[in-house]
This record gives structure tokens, sequence and C-alpha cells, in this order.
């Protein structure tokens, strides 16, 4: 059934899949787990019910999402070795230890405190149930660190030798961890998980909002979610910008696939909007282009020269359309997350943040709108980097475990209906939950007034009653 | 003075590989009892009393397999590959318990479902752990640092076997932790099906004894040559020591004696086993120096492990300790 595809192509195809699955879960956790934080250290602070009764409801979404991240995981560490043996031998000895460092300082840090984090509310005091949401919070930072810098190795590798069984040996291990692309990836990508999140707790907020059930909880997140958003996508764009500029010293035959540019620009490089690249002729037919503003915006002149693919071999160029595209649906999302920012503050400003129903409803179509960038982001980076999986010391081919199609074929078959059947059980389940505020009924606690007296939210003195609520 | 870092690090891998096998054995095994447990009641409190650890315990099968990749990566690439089948089975297996967890409390209509995926997850991946092991046991080819057996290499009676006998042992490991977690009727049955668990676990141990030496003269010699020869009369007095123990407790309702019993015949079968491969990571191919990596590889991760894993023993601990005690029916979800 596999003979006609080679297993090099099934096992790109597998792993791209697998960790495509894997990363919603992270970009998702990543910044759940600060905002989780975030209200718990609010409600210990202020005492103000609505922060915990938030901090519950988004505490069981967490628990789904990070649950389906913990097993998606597992199969990318266990596939390196499956599918990527060669790799494996080459490479173990440079990035495994950074991502042994990330079991040994991320993942039990993590799984040791969820527990605690979810089930641990009445065993600890508040005190340290607070620490150990900080924990979790802090483990899936430390988390996307190192393996971002490993990651960001396979992009700009240095401080490594090789030997003579043909592995890369670490030479300089502060080289190897703060290669050159790691520390624009690090920012880029958190900053990536803080708006998905953003968008997703904007999107439940203005859905709540619209449905006027519960104004104050739904006010206070949304609140939340748009300040986020308005103060995190401009540093996002400009830190896009950044991570553009240093890719073009270290990897340009990628900014010329982002770009566009099959041919060179001796006097100035035209920004191509839109187009379609035609990669049989090495050319974007139907370009809509701004000249010279690519030289400004990554030379800094109008006509700097900037050299194109027809410099490269075509057996060395990535494939020029996904990247172009993904690239493209990435910046347009960034630039439309700025949009609703700056929308939100304009409303915030006419105090009708909490009435205009249009900005809930865009904020509600946006919701999914990080997910969407995060694996456009990311297609760009890795398929940008082709043929290689370490730039321009190891080629894809050669990296490939000596394993027949029809393994890689079935087991591919095999995740693509596991993954789809769970995972999508888990969203659904997700999704219902996010629809349901308040989940408990003790949630109107106090509400009352705050309705008849208009949706702002206004400061909130109701504590709790002694043991009046458990973690349950 | 030299330091063996390899050496070392194959201390540290086969540590975590261990404490993966004891602490996800349990809560594994809880779940491949679940469909004898047909109440709902019961069910709850099952989960419930692996549910705040389930995690960490599987954190030790990611140190176990990406340590491999750090400090033995032609191990990791030759393994793997040989053993293509049972650990993407053991893969699937694990998304469908582990996503059980939290799934099983999200819907009513649907709960029979997440119920089997709980069940049927923790058996195969419990199965397919097995089967690896038994095909490990066997012996894995490797030439030109790779794979060079056939796909089907790790099918043979042996390991079904092997992976039969897994499934029994978590599931003792798993009676014996719901004896000690658990009150009540749930309790009493998981006592009685303890007992049934403890022999079919003594008998599934003799015979693997029986049966390895017989694979491969290493390990022929390894039991039945001077010095080594000295384990293979202490090993097998300390299993019925173990088994003596277990019997005792369960018998005199010491309700922890029995898990922690149990743990020890763990501890001794891996001892054994580790006794037959030694010096060999891929029997009998590849050496532990063989399979290294560098030294400035194992040096650079060593001295995070000789930190961070105190460290992480110590908050595992808590935790554990948090959920000290007897499960309170009474005590929900989150
Ligand atoms: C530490 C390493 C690492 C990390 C953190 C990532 N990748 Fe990657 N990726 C690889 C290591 C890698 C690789 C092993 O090097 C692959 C396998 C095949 C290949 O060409 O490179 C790869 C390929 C690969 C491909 C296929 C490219 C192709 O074959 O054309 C895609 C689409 C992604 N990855 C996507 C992602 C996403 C969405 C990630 C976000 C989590 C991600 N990668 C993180
Ligand atoms: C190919 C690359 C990757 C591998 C092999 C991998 C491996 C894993 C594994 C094994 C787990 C489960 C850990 C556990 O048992 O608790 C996990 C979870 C996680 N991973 Fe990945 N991962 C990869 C890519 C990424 C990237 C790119 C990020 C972030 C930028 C990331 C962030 C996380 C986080 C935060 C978790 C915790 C669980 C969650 O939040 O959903 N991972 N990963
Ligand atoms: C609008 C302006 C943006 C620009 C100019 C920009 C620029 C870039 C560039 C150049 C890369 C590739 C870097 C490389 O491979 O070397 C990249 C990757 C990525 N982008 Fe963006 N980006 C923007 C917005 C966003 C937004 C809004 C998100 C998500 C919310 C996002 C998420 C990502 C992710 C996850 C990656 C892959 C990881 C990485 O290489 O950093 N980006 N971006």
């Amino acid at each position: 059934m596999f003979e006609t595809f080679d297993a090099t192509l099934l096992a790109r195809m597998q792993f791209a899949f697998t960790v495509s699955f894997h990363i919603i879960f992270p970009a998702f956790s990543i910044g759940l787990a600060s905002y989780l934080a975030v209200l718990e250290g609010l409600w210990l602070w202020k005492k103000q019910v609505v922060y915990l009764e938030l901090f519950d409801f988004w505490k069981t979404i967490f628990a789904l999402a990070f649950g389906m991240g913990v097993v998606s995981g597992i199969v990318m560490s266990y596939q390196f070795g499956t599918n990527w043996s060669v790799f494996s031998d080459k490479v173990g000895p440079v990035i495994g230890p950074l991502m042994g460092y990330e079991v040994l300082s991320a993942f039990f840090l993590e799984a040791g405190f969820l527990g605690i984090m979810l089930f641990g509310r009445n065993r600890v005091g508040p005190g340290l149930h607070f620490f150990a949401t900080l924990m979790v919070a802090v483990g899936t930072l430390i988390s996307a660190t190192w393996i971002l810098s490993a990651n960001s190795w396979m992009q700009t590798p240095q401080g490594f030798a090789m030997n003579d069984k043909g592995q890369f040996i670490p030479a300089d291990w502060w080289a190897v961890i703060f290669n050159p692309s790691f520390p624009y990836r690090l920012v880029h990508m958190v900053l990536a998980a803080y708006l998905t999140t953003a968008l997703v707790v904007g999107a439940v907020g203005g859905l709540h909002l619209l449905r006027r059930t519960a104004p104050l909880r739904a006010g206070t997140m949304f609140s939340m979610a748009m300040w986020m958003l308005t103060i995190v996508a401009p540093i996002q764009i400009f830190a896009g910008d950044q991570h553009g500029l240093n890719t073009l010293e270290h990897q340009p035959v990628k900014v010329m696939a982002m770009e566009g540019h099959y041919q060179s620009h001796p006097d100035g490089a035209p920004l191509i909007l839109f187009g379609l690249p035609n990669h049989a002729e090495q050319r974007i037919d139907y370009a809509i282009e701004i000249p010279k503003l690519s030289s400004l915006i990554l030379k800094h002149s109008l006509d700097a020269p900037l050299k194109g693919l027809d410099t490269v071999p075509r057996e060395l160029q990535p494939p020029v359309p996904i990247v172009f595209w993904s690239f493209r649906i990435m910046v347009g999302l960034g630039f439309a997350m700025l949009g609703l920012g700056l929308w939100s503050l304009y409303c915030r400003w006419r105090r009708r943040l909490y009435t205009s129903e249009w900005l809930h409803r865009a904020a509600m179509i946006m919701g999914p709108a990080g997910f969407v960038a995060v694996l456009a982001g990311w297609v760009t980076t890795e398929v940008g980097r082709q043929p290689y999986t370490v730039y321009g010391h190891l080629l894809t081919a050669n990296s490939v475990s000596p394993i027949a199609a029809a393994a890689v074929g079935s087991s591919l078959v095999a995740f693509i209906i596991v993954y789809f059947l769970v995972f999508g059980a888990g969203t659904f389940y997700i999704l219902r939950l996010m629809s349901r505020l308040p989940r408990d009924p003790s949630g109107d606690l106090g509400e009352g007034p705050i309705r008849t007296a208009g949706i702002t939210p206004a400061p909130h003195a109701a504590t709790l009653p002694a043991g009046g609520r458990h973690g349950h | 003075m030299v330091i063996d870092l390899p050496f070392i690090w194959a201390a540290i891998i086969a540590f975590a590989v261990l404490a993966y096998v004891i602490l996800d054995g349990f809560d594994l095994g809880v779940g491949i009892l679940f469909p004898l447990f047909p109440e709902k009641r019961h069910r709850d409190v099952m989960m419930n009393s692996v549910a705040p650890v389930w995690d960490g315990n599987e954190t030790w099968l990611v140190l176990g397999g990406g340590g491999l990749m750090a400090v033995f990566p032609l191990a990791y690439a030759t393994i793997l590959p040989a053993l293509y089948a049972p650990i993407i089975a053991m893969l699937l297996g694990l998304i469908f318990r582990g996503v059980a967890f939290e799934y099983r409390w999200r819907t009513g209509r649907a709960q029979y479902l997440w119920n089997w995926a709980f069940a049927g997850g923790s058996f195969m991946a419990a199965l397919a752990q097995g089967i690896a092991l038994g095909a490990l046991v066997q012996g894995i080819p490797v030439a030109n640092r790779a794979y060079s057996g056939g796909w089907w290499d790790w099918l043979t009676p042996f390991s079904i076997a092997t992976g039969l006998a897994v499934v029994i042992g978590y599931a003792l490991l798993g009676s014996t932790w719901l004896v000690m977690k658990t009150t009540g009727d749930l309790r009493d049955k998981a006592r009685s099906l303890s007992y049934i668990a403890a022999l079919a676990t003594l008998a599934a141990m003799g015979v693997f004894s029986l049966w390895t030496p017989f694979l491969e003269p290493l390990y022929l010699n390894r039991w039945f040559s001077w010095p080594t020869a000295i384990f293979s009369v202490i090993v097998p007095l300390l299993v019925l020591g173990c088994f003596w123990l277990l019997l005792t407790g369960l018998k005199n309702n010491r309700d922890s004696r029995p898990f922690l019993a149990a743990l020890g015949l763990f501890i001794l079968g891996y001892a054994g086993i580790g006794i037959s491969f030694y010096p060999y990571i891929v029997p009998t191919s590849v050496t532990i120096w063989d399979a290294a990596a560098p030294d400035e590889s194992l040096g650079f991760l060593l001295v995070g492990a000789l930190i961070l894993v105190p460290l992480i023993l110590a908050y595992t601990s808590y935790a554990y300790w948090v959920f000290r005690g007897k499960v309170d029916p009474e005590e929900g979800y989150h």
C-alpha cells in the first residue's frame, strides 16, 4: 500500500503531523499556566471571588489541554528514535543533553506540582497551592527554553565538532545553547503563546458578554485578555521583525523563500505582498509588489542589493510556495491581532469595552487566530530550513531511519486516526467547558447587585465563607 | 583518577527505567484491573487514587527515552527502530489512557468509552512494554551503527510471554496499590485479586528465569558460572522473602506491606535482568561504552542530573505525601 512512497517522505509527514498537533497544546498551556498564576495571585492579594472563580473555570480547561500536551509530547520524544535514528545517533550528543535538561528541570517540575495544583487545594494551604501553580507556570517556560534552544541549534548550529564516527560533538556548550537564533526564537515563541492564550480568553469573554449571563466574570477576563493583546501584539511584530533580520544573517535562503525572491536584486528589492509562487519556473506570477521596500526593511536602505534564489542550486532550495504562504498567514494574523488590540483600546477609552457587541464578535472570530499563526510560523521556520535538518550540515535525506516505508506508513495512518479521534474529542470537551460559565452553581455568589447596577466590573468585596468552596 | 562516565550514566538510566516501571507500573495496573470493577463508584475512587501522580510517574519514561538519546545515542538509534511496532503501540496506548483521566469526568453519556480507553490503553501499553523487554532480552543485531534485523524479529513466543508477564506484574502492583489506598468493599476485592496476581507473578518470574538462560550463552554463563552464580542463589531467596511478606501482609491486613513487597519483587526481577545484560546496553551487540556519547555530553548532563535528580525525588515525595493515606470516596474530582 505504501510502496509508492519513500520512507523519508512518510517520516517527514509523520513528524510534521504529530509535532503540529503537539505544539497546539503547549502554545495554549504555556500562556494559560501563567494566566492561572496571575488569577490566583490576584485572588490571594485582592480577595475578590471573581478571580477565584475564573481560576477554577480555567483550571479545568487547563487540565484537559495539559493532558493532551503531555501525551502528544511523549510521542515526539520517541519519534526521534523510531523514525530519525540516524539523526539521533549523529546529533544526540549535542541536542540530547538539552532535551535531557528539559526533562530534568521542566517536565518533572510541571508534573510534580500539577497534581497539587489540580487536586490539592484543601490539602495544602493557599500559599503552598499558589506556589504549586507558580511552579507549573515556570515549568512550562523552562520547557520552552530548552526545546527551543535545541531547535534553534538545528537552525543555526555552532559550537560543535565532528568525530570519526560522523557524530556532532559539543565543543562549547555556551555557544551551543546560546546559538544565534535562540534568543529571538524564544522571545517570539513565548510571546506567541501569550497571544494565543489572550485570544482564546478574549473569545470566551466575548461570548459570555454577548450572552449576558455572567457579566462580571466575562467582563473581567475580557478586559484582562484585551490588555494582554494590546500590549503584546505590537511587541510581537517588533520581535518578529528582529527575528527576520537575524534569519537573514544566518539563513538567507529561508528569507529568500519567505519573501519570494527568486531573482537577485542588485539595486533594491521589492516587497512582494501577494502573488502565486511558480516554483517550476522559479518566479512569482501575478506579483503585487512595492518597489524597494524589502531592501528597506531588511537592509535599512532603499537601494541595498539582495540576493535571490537564483544564487542557490535547485536541490538546496526549500519548497518556496509553502514558506511564502505560511509566512504571509502569520504576518497577516499578527496585524489582525494588533488591529483587535487597538480597537479594544479605543472602546475602552470610549467606555464601551463591555458593551460593544461588534468588538465581542470580532474577539470570538479571532479566538483561534493564535493557533493558526503559531502553526504558520513553525511551518515557515521548519520548511524554510529544508533540505537540511541541521542547517548546512546534515541533510534531511541522510537523517532518516533505515526503515521500511510500510512501517512508517502504517504508523502514520494509526497516528492520524487516533489523533483526530482523541484530540477531536478533547477539543469538543474544551469548547463545551468554555461555553459553560458559570459551571458551578455557587458561582452566582454576589453577582446580583452587579447585574442590576450595570455590567462594568466593579471592585467586588464579597469574600468566601471559610471552607465554603473546595477544589472540586 | 579517571571517572567512568558511561558507567555512571548506565546506572542513572537504569534507575530512571526502574523508577518508571514501578511507578507507572501501579497506575497502569489500576487501569488493567478496571474491567474487573464494573461499579462506577469503585472506578471513580480507583481513578482518583492515581490521578494526582500519574503524570509524574510517566515523566520517568521520558527521562529513560530522552536520556538515552543524550547519553547513549547509538542505543537509542538502534533499539527504537528494532522495536518499532511495540513502541508505537505503547505510545498509542499511553495516549488513550492518559487523556482518559480528564475526559472521563467531562462526559456522562460517553463515559463508558473513556473507561474502555483507560483499561484498553493501560493493557496495550503494558503488553507492548513487556514485548519490548522480551525482544531486547533476545538480542538486537547491529551493523554499521544501525539496526540490521528484520521488522518482525520482535515477535516471538518469548516476547509474547514477557508481554503477558509484565501485564500480570503490573496488575499485582495495581491491586496491592488499591489495597493500600482504598477502603471498604473495593479494598476487599483488591485484596482477593492480589492473591491471584501474586501467584501468577511468581509463576511468570519462574518461567522467565528458566527460559532466559537458554536464549543466549552469555546469560547462561552469567547465572551458572562462578562468581556470578552467587546471584543465582541470592536473588531467588530474596524473591521468596518478598513473596512471603506480601502474603502475610495481605493475610494480616497490613495494608501497605503488600504494595511494598510487590515493589521489592519488581526491583529484584529488574536487578536479575541487569545482571544478565551487563555490560551490554543492546544485547549482545553494543556495550555501554560503545554506545556512550562523548564525555563532553555525559559530563555536561551529569552536573544537572546530580543537582536535579535529588530535587526531583524530594518534591515528588512531597507530592506523594500530600496525597498520603486512604482515598476518601467522598472527595470528588477537581
Ligand atoms: C528539537 C527539535 C525540533 C523542534 C522543537 C521542532 N522541530 Fe520541526 N522538525 C524537526 C525538529 C524539531 C526535525 C527532526 O529536524 C524535522 C523532522 C524532519 C525534518 O526535516 O526536520 C522537523 C520537521 C518539521 C516539519 C516538516 C518539514 C518538512 O519536512 O518539510 C514541520 C512542518 C515541523 N517540523 C513543524 C514543527 C512545529 C510545528 C514545531 C513546534 C513545536 C517544531 N517543528 C518544532
Ligand atoms: C520535537 C520537539 C518536541 C519534543 C520532542 C517535545 C517533547 C515533549 C514531551 C515528551 C512532553 C511531555 C512531558 C511530560 O511528560 O510532562 C512535552 C510537553 C510539553 N512541551 Fe513539548 N516537545 C517538543 C516541542 C515543543 C515546543 C517547540 C515547545 C514550546 C515552545 C514545547 C513545549 C512543551 C510544554 C510547555 C509541555 C508541557 C505540556 C503542555 O504544556 O501541554 N514542546 N513535550
Ligand atoms: C506580524 C509580524 C510578524 C513577523 C514579522 C514575524 C516574523 C517571523 C519570522 C521571520 C519567523 C521565522 C524565523 C526563522 O525561521 O528563522 C517567524 C517564526 C514564527 N512566528 Fe512569527 N512573525 C510575526 C507575527 C507572529 C505572530 C502574531 C505569531 C503568533 C501568535 C507568530 C508566531 C511564530 C512562530 C510560532 C514561529 C516559529 C518559531 C520561530 O522560529 O520563532 N509570529 N516569525
